[in-house]
């Protein structure tokens, strides 16, 4: 079986609900593309997450209710213990399958692994949070250029994106 | 929404120098804003790393994210997982249906709750 349409499938959904006006899903006819230059071996990985995953008994520095909303970057250190971080996130086939095993959607001891085996030189300080925005110009103009910043001061030479 | 925002983030690194590759479910969604690299592993939503408890496929997914990297030569490149959900294709035709509501009870109060909240503060002209 083919993989699942969101687009068509979202539009209908929706349509469906009582809403007429259709999303409007980010669309652009070129990709740009920045050539790996280093072997993975010697290579620090950045780990980016739209997975809204959190560390437990720790306040998030910014609103929650906000920041699903207008977006927002946040960061979490990668040595965080694998059983300290969860995602209390709804944007997923509850249906279907579970976050209860973070690593299905957020592979931080699969990249902790990935070093100790030297396949990779080693992880960035912390892991990088993106919070969802309505306004994908935001999260252009805003999160994206924050994540950036981000990755440079860690010294990451290549991320690894997750959404959830 | 997670897709659409993760590719824009992509988008940008790859624009400023910074290899991505993305392990995604929605593929349509990724393609259609187009990013560099991306492993497509057709899971339902909240799975795109391997399915969950499965440390030796999620292993898997991580190497095939890893030489996507290796050998990719230009953008939009797609490679696609040869994973197959455990328990059947089913959940693919059952998404996104009334049998299924993306989002219902505490969910969809929380989703018109915030909908809500970003209204007010656009009008505040907070956002």
């Amino acid at each position: 079986m083919t993989y699942v349409h969101y687009i068509e499938k979202t539009r209908e959904y929706y349509r469906s609900q009582g809403y007429e006006k259709p999303y409007k899903w980010a669309h652009f006819d070129d990709a740009p593309f920045a050539p790996v230059s280093k072997l993975l071996a010697e290579s620090r990985v950045a780990l980016v997450s739209t997975g809204e995953v959190e560390v437990r008994n720790l306040e998030l520095s910014e609103d929650k209710n906000q920041m699903g909303n207008v977006g927002g970057v946040y960061s979490i250190p990668s040595n965080t213990p694998e059983d300290s971080l969860f995602s209390a996130s709804h944007s997923y086939d509850k249906h279907a399958t579970t976050l209860e095993d973070i690593n299905a959607f957020f592979p931080a001891a699969r990249l902790h692994e990935a070093v100790e085996s030297g396949r990779i030189a080693g992880l960035s300080e912390r892991f990088i949070g993106v919070y969802n925005a309505y306004s994908q110009r935001r999260t252009v103009e805003r999160d994206a250029p924050e994540v950036l910043r981000r990755l440079r001061e860690d010294g990451a030479d290549i991320a690894v994106m997750v959404p959830v | 929404m997670c897709h659409q925002t993760v590719s824009l983030v992509s988008r940008y690194l790859e624009e400023n120098g910074i290899p991505t590759v993305l392990m995604a479910a929605a593929r349509d969604i990724v393609e259609h804003c187009g990013v560099a690299r991306m492993l497509h592993v057709d899971f339902p939503l909240g799975s795109p790393c391997g399915e969950p408890f499965q440390a030796d496929q999620q292993r898997e997914a991580l190497e095939l994210a890893f030489q996507l990297l290796e050998t990719a030569g230009g953008p939009r490149t797609t490679v696609q997982a040869p994973f197959e959900w455990s328990e059947g294709e089913e959940w693919k035709e059952l998404v996104f249906t009334e049998a299924r509501p993306w989002k219902s009870g505490e969910d969809e109060q929380d989703w018109l709750r915030k909908k809500e909240l970003y209204k007010s503060l656009k009008g505040e002209g907070k956002v």
